[in-house]
Formats: structure tokens, C-alpha cells, sequence
């Protein structure tokens, strides 16, 4: 039996529809669009100006504290504004905005990166140079990666695990990336492995990925410590405490860390970028995102420079088809709905998804008929139809008592309700009252 | 794109094509067996019994959500067509008309819509409607047609006790088993559903397949049946094992009664049953005690309508009481 985890989980149609399609180059954009503000935690403080010419890589916006991150100009080219643009959260941020140069040449003429095996730097170095290059976890949480990897004394880590499960459907960066640049993950690994001082890896893909498993077991050099784990099909594994627990069979303590397991978790898309940081000095500056619909004429896996408008992805996967009713960037469990396409990708942006008119209303939502099908999918352990009532009715300290902050919003729980309950929507409304009380009371 | 605005709703964005409404359909389908036989058995009286309940049902649901309650009228939504079934199942046929229809009006006007309609009500419909009659009229409802010969005209003429209830007579009677077993069916026939009892609640065959096809489409899971069924036979078990004469061996216990159709249909109503799994153990634990103990030390022979109703006033309790574990609670932080 493959490992997975105990508790909860669904199976939604993976609909993996450009699982084989290779990753391809956008074309570089004429303009992008960069939010200083694509990471958890404080925006990142912008040292350009407008008219100020800018090379492929420069700063162009430094980390604004410790939980931020450094964003570098995606291309060579001169800022024309700094200006206000909603991004893919909804939200209005602030944005650098540069016309990309022509003329120069580094923009086109990208240079050829062969594999480097050999770590020259030492592990001080590879947690600077990740924190300097604006590495961010790229699985979607954009949480800054020199954070994460930053283990106190008093912890005892002694396991990295790579997360490679990209359990959303329809999505497939990761799985590409994987096929794509198998050996360059694993120098990532041991560079990881490096900087930590720990022997031990493993990368947990689940098995639906058989060729990228098959593959990272070829490559695998004898002794190197990483271990390969195929894990079944299940949403949300991709979840770091699912994973954890899947793959060692730790429980990560409630409100606790991976790090309080002896663990750091990164996705295989955040492995790939610290080597291209660490081995060929290029910051983070563009991603892999998976254009996808089922209605969609070319759906696609394209390299795509950060800032990049999600129109320009959209005509060259052969446009917005006819009768698209939702948008959304990310997967269809946990992605947001776009209001619009004039929205560019950013380091979390792991895809964008169309979703025809008789895929994108949801049902009319009934009473609950208390059949217990959330409490059965919940991984987390919670009662997602009692929550969802406390919230309905305010008592948001009963909420929390009923551990409503654990939730990790995976929409299990709104995926099986037979009645259409929104009860993520009320969960997450819950949620946000429940911190906001807390905060005030401490 | 398309005229229409682009909807902006939150995660998730897909759903699984399972509705309430197809669960609630799946289980009329799973009845279908049971209610074959019954017209096989009982004649146009079963399909009597069976029209009346279930258009009392949905006319009262009309007439009360349209006229009362003046709120929107969902008796499309499959819920109160199961009601009038499984009421028409708990009930004799022969069962005067106006009968019926005052146990449809109290399964939906009382134990549903007053509490607040599907999904609000603590105790299942059906049972209310036939332990109300039950109650109320003791002869009628215990006035069991046996099989008819000539099974298409209403006759009323013949009639007979139940299993469990001449067994219970009998022994009263200072009768032992062994003495009562000429009169006893037999398991084969018992298990085919050519015996006395409710309409629905005969074959135990034709009810264990509508189960099956409950358990195999997901829109029940084991534990209710198994656990119900099992503590049955446990504890029928010890007694007839210690007293042979004067407790019927479990075999009878599980197969008549209305045991099978309590453990397949009506404890794992959705509703009025706890949402955990060690919730469900619990409550079907406890009706298969409550409906040994009716049976063997109580004063009805049958028994099960009561204990489930018993028990889902336990749901709440059971329902704050059995919690999932939370991840990441109570665990020992261990190292591999
Ligand atoms: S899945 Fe929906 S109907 Fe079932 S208990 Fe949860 S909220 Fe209620
Ligand atoms: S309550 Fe939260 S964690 Fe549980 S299934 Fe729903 S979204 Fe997922």
C-alpha cells in the first residue's frame, strides 16, 4: 500500500489535461507589471524610479523586514510608473511598472544554464544568497523560503521533505518541472540538504506522477540521501502537515510547525529556483504556470516572466473561449477568481484556470441534512457544518474553541456537502472575526 | 468571452456531482425491493397502504409550507416521499385510510415542519407517525393481515400475530419455545418475507438489498446497521443461549420485528442520526439494547421504533460528545 495520510481527503477528477504538454517560453511581454508585495509578510520597499533604466535581475524593490523578500526587474527595460493595480488576490496593490528594452539583447538571448553538480558555497552562504534572491515558496503561499529555513537552536531538524504532490486537478507545473529539470531539483536537495546540515531527504509525489517518480529514481545518485516516496492520490497531501504525516507518520502539534517534527517542507518549484540561485546567480524572476480549461484551445505549461499580464498567457494558449464564466488563478480547490484578466502573474502564481458556464455556478445551498460527509473529509479533524453554524450565528468564541483556526481552508468540506453549503465562505469569514478578537483581547 | 459577467465566487470551484437530492432518490430506489414484496405478499392492500402514505405525505408538506408556513415548498426535494414510504412500511396493511393520513399529518406537521423542516428535525418523521398511531390506536395497528391467497382483492377477514408477538403471548402464557415452534415460520420464510408484520418490514432479503445498495452508493455506511444488527444478535444471543425455552433464538429477533428495516432505513436517516462514525457506533449500540430490552422485558413485541426514537434524542449529546480528533491534538511527538 502506498502512504498516505489517515484522516479525511477527497478525490476530485484530477483532469490533468497538459500533464504530457513540455513547458514552453512565453514570449517576453512588452510591459510588466510587478507587485512589491507577492510574498507573506511586509511588502518589499521600492529603490527604483520612474524613467530609471533597470538590468535583467537588478533590485528593484528590497525586503522591506524579515518576513519579506527582495524582488529583482524580470527584464531589462526602463520604468515608466509606480502605480496602483489590483493583483490576483483582488486586492489594489502597489506596483513597479517597466517597458521592456528591446534592443537589449539580455532580454532574448537568455543564457544556456548546464547542470552544475558540484556546491561550491557554504551553507551561511546558500541561506544568504536564497534570502538576497527573493525565494519564496512558489507551491503557493509565497511564504519568504530564508524563514522557513531559518532553525532555531532549540529545534532538532533531521528531515528535509520536498513536496512534489501538486494534488490540485488540472494543474501540472510541478509535475513538468519534475520531468523537466529532474537533475537540477535534486542538486537543490543537496544544496538544501547542505545549508540545514541534515542527511536525510525525501520527495513525496503522489502517484498519478508515475513517469516524474520513475524518473527522479533513474537520476538519484547511490548514497546522496534523498529518498523517493510515491504516495496515493489524495487531496489536499500537498498540504505540508498532510504530507508530513503521510510521508514519517508525524502529527505537526496543533498551531505548531513542521520544524517542531524536526522538519522543513519546500516545493519541488522552490528547490528549482534555489539552484538556479545558489548555482547560476539568477534571482527569482520567472515561474512555471500551468494555463488550463477544459474548454481552452491550447492548454499549456509555460515559463513566464514574473509581472507577466494574465491576458498575454490567455491569447497564447488560443485565447478566452467562448461561454468562460470564471477565471481563476490557482487551482480550482483552493485558487481565487479573477474579476479580471488584466492581472499580471506573480512568484505564487502556480496556474490559471477557465471554467465554462456549466462548471462555474455553484448549487443552490439547502439545509444541512447533517449526513456528516465535511466532518468525514475534514483533514484537519474539525466539524465544518458546526463551524459554519457558530459563524451564522456570531458566536465566533464557541468557533474557537471548536478549533476554527486550524482549518487550512483546503474546501474539502465544501466540495462533498450534498446541500451546497458554502461552508468554507462562513469558515473563513469565521476565521478572520475569530483572529481579529483575539488580537484585540491579547 | 461570453455577455454574461464572469462570476467572482471564493474557493473551491468545483463540487462533486452528489446532491441531497440524489441521496434522498438513491434511497427510494433501495426500497423498491421490500416494497415488491409487500405487493406480492399483502396485495392491492400494500399498494393502498403505500399510495395513501406517501401522497398524504406530500400533499400535507404542500398544504402546510404553502398555506401555513408561507415559505418555499420543497417537497420535490425527496424527503417527504421517504417519509410517507417509510411510514406506509411501519404500518399493517389493511390500516383504515384516515388512519394513514393522521400518521402522515403527524410525521410531517409535527415532527418535521414544526421543528423547522428537513435538516431540523430531532426525530425521525416516520417513527413519530407510527408510534403516534400505535399509541393511539393499539387494535387497529396490531391487526396483522397474513398473506393472502388471492392476493387482489382487500379482504381483512384473515388475520394473525406477528413472530415476535405470538412468541411473546406464548411464553407469557407459560408456553415454551419448543411448544410454540409448530407455529413459529420458518427462517427460510422469514428471511423471504412470507410471514405477518408491516407492510415493509417482511423480507428480510428484499430489504438487505435496498442496504446493499445503500452502503455500495455511500449514502449509508456500515456502522449503523452492523452495529445495530450485531448488539441484537449479542445480546438475543446470551439469553437463548442461558434459556433456550423461553427466549427465541437471535436469528428470529434479527429477521422479524421490523430489525432489518430499523437498521438499514430508519436509524441511519441522515438527519436524526450522530455525524461521526464513533458517533453512529454509540447510538446503534444503544437502540439494539433499548430494543432487546422492549422486547424481551417490555410490553411490546417489536420494539424498535421506540429505541431509535429514544436514541435520536441522544443525537445532540452524542453528536457534542463524540468529536472527530483534532489533527494534531493529543499526540505523542515521536521520531523516526
Ligand atoms: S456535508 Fe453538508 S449537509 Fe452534510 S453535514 Fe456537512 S454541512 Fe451538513
Ligand atoms: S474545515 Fe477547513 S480544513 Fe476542514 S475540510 Fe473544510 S476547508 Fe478543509
Amino acid at each position: 500500500m502506498l502512504k498516505t495520510f489517515p484522516k479525511g481527503g477527497i478525490h476530485p477528477p484530477e483532469n490533468k489535461l497538459t500533464a504530457d504538454t513540455p513547458i514552453k517560453k512565453m514570449p517576453v511581454p512588452r510591459v510588466v507589471y510587478v507587485p512589491i508585495s507577492q510574498h507573506i509578510g511586509i511588502p518589499a520597499e521600492i529603490v527604483v524610479e520612474v524613467k530609471q533604466k533597470v538590468e535583467i535581475g537588478q533590485v528593484i524593490a528590497r525586503s522591506g523586514g524579515y518576513v519579506s523578500s527582495n524582488i529583482h526587474a524580470p527584464v531589462a527595460g526602463t520604468v515608466t510608473k509606480l502605480d496602483m493595480i489590483v493583483d490576483t488576490t483582488g486586492y489594489k496593490k502597489q506596483c513597479i511598472v517597466i517597458r521592456t528594452d528591446d534592443k537589449n539583447e539580455s532580454n532574448y538571448q537568455e543564457p544556456e544554464f548546464p547542470l552544475i553538480p558540484e556546491i561550491a558555497m557554504a551553507p551561511e552562504e546558500i541561506l544568504q544568497r536564497i534570502a538576497d534572491f527573493g525565494i519564496v515558496g512558489l507551491g503557493g503561499a509565497t511564504f519568504p523560503a530564508h524563514v522557513k529555513l531559518h532553525v532555531k537552536a532549540d529545534k532538532h531538524l533531521d528531515c528535509l521533505i520536498v513536496n512534489g504532490v501538486e494534488c490540485e486537478p488540472y494543474l501540472t507545473a510541478d509535475h513538468r518541472l519534475m520531468l523537466e529539470k529532474t537533475d537540477e531539483i535534486l542538486v537543490g536537495i543537496r544544496i538544501l540538504m547542505r545549508a540545514l546540515h541534515i542527511e536525510r531527504a525525501i520527495i513525496g509525489i503522489e502517484n498519478n506522477k508515475r513517469d516524474a517518480i520513475e524518473r527522479f529514481r533513474e537520476r538519484n545518485p547511490k548514497g546522496s540521501g534523498i529518498q523517493i516516496a510515491a504516495l496515493q492520490v489524495k487531496y489536499p497531501q500537498g498540504g505540508e502537515k498532510q504530507l508530513i504525516r503521510a510521508l514519517l507518520g508525524r502529527e505537526v502539534p496543533m498551531n505548531g510547525l513542521p520544524l517542531d517534527v524536526g522538519v522543513v517542507v519546500h516545493n519541488v518549484g522552490t528547490v528549482f529556483a534555489i539552484y538556479q540561485a545558489v548555482q547560476h546567480n539568477r534571482p527569482l524572476m520567472e515561474r512555471v504556470v500551468t494555463v488550463t480549461g477544459k474548454k481552452l484551445e491550447k492548454p499549456s505549461n509555460f515559463w513566464v516572466k514574473i509581472g507577466t499580464p494574465i491576458t498575454d498567457l490567455l491569447a497564447e494558449a488560443g485565447g478566452v473561449p467562448e461561454g468562460t464564466r470564471k477565471i481563476v488563478s490557482g487551482g480550482p480547490m483552493m485558487g481565487k477568481a479573477l474579476k479580471s484578466t488584466d492581472v499580471p502573474v506573480t512568484k505564487g502564481t502556480s496556474g490559471i484556470l477557465v471554467i465554462p458556464d456549466d462548471e462555474a455556478s455553484r448549487g443552490e445551498p439547502r439545509s444541512c441534512i447533517r449526513c456528516g460527509e465535511c466532518v468525514d473529509v475534514c483533514p484537519m479533524g474539525l466539524e465544518p457544518h458546526l463551524l459554519m453554524n457558530l459563524t451564522e450565528k456570531s458566536l465566533f468564541e464557541k468557533a474557537a474553541r471548536e478549533d476554527i483556526l486550524t482549518c487550512i481552508e483546503c474546501g474539502s468540506c465544501s466540495y462533498v456537502c450534498p446541500s451546497h453549503r458554502p461552508l468554507l465562505d462562513y469558515i473563513r469569514f469565521g476565521k478572520s472575526i475569530t483572529k481579529q478578537l483575539q488580537t484585540k483581547s491579547a | 468571452m461570453s455577455d454574461q459577467p464572469i462570476i467572482v465566487s471564493a474557493s473551491p470551484h468545483v463540487h462533486s456531482d452528489r446532491t441531497s437530492k440524489k441521496l434522498m432518490y438513491d434511497v427510494v430506489i433501495a426500497l423498491i425491493p421490500a416494497f415488491l414484496v409487500s405487493l406480492y405478499v399483502f396485495g392491492l392492500q400494500a399498494l393502498l397502504v403505500t399510495g395513501v402514505a406517501v401522497l398524504s405525505c406530500l400533499l400535507i408538506e404542500y398544504l402546510i409550507q404553502r398555506y401555513i408556513l408561507k415559505s418555499a415548498v420543497t417537497i420535490g426535494d425527496g424527503s417527504a416521499l421517504i417519509t410517507g414510504l417509510l411510514l406506509a412500511f411501519n404500518l399493517p396493511a389493511g390500516l383504515p385510510v384516515w388512519m394513514i393520513v393522521v400518521g402522515s399529518l403527524v410525521a410531517i406537521g409535527i415532527a418535521k415542519l414544526s421543528f423547522g423542516g428537513l435538516g431540523y428535525n430531532i426525530f425521525n418523521p416516520a417513527l413519530v407517525g407510527r408510534v403516534f398511531l400505535l399509541v393511539s390506536f393499539p387494535v387497529q395497528m396490531t391487526l396483522w393481515p397474513t398473506a393472502v391467497e388471492n392476493n387482489t382483492t382487500l379482504v381483512d377477514a384473515v388475520t394473525g400475530a406477528t413472530t415476535l408477538g405470538l412468541i411473546k403471548e406464548g411464553v407469557q402464557f407459560g408456553q415454551t419455545i419448543t411448544e410454540l415452534s409448530p407455529q413459529i415460520p420458518s427462517v427460510t420464510s422469514m428471511f423471504l418475507g412470507i410471514t405477518t408484520g408491516s407492510i415493509g418490514e417482511m423480507s428480510a432479503l428484499a430489504l438487505l438489498l435496498g442496504g446493499l445498495y445503500l452502503l455500495y452508493r455511500k449514502v449509508i455506511s456500515w456502522h449503523i446497521p452492523v452495529a445495530l444488527l450485531g448488539t441484537m444478535a449479542l445480546m438475543t444471543g446470551i439469553f437463548w443461549y442461558v434459556d433456550p425455552e423461553h427466549y427465541a433464538n437471535p436469528l428470529i429477533h434479527l429477521l422479524s420485528g421490523g430489525a432489518v428495516l430499523g437498521a438499514f432505513f430508519m436509524a441511519t436517516d441522515l438527519v436524526t442520526s450522530p455525524v461521526t462514525k464513533k458517533g453512529m457506533v454509540i447510538f446503534a449500540i444503544g437502540i439494539g439494547v433499548i430494543t432487546v430490552v422492549i422486547r424481551l422485558f417490555g410490553s411490546y413485541p417489536e420494539g424498535i421504533s421506540f429505541a431509535i426514537l429514544i436514541m435520536n434524542a441522544f443525537v445532540p449529546l452524542i453528536n457534542s460528545y463524540f468529536k472527530p480528533r483534532r489533527f494534531g491534538s493529543k499526540i505523542k511527538v515521536k521520531m523516526v
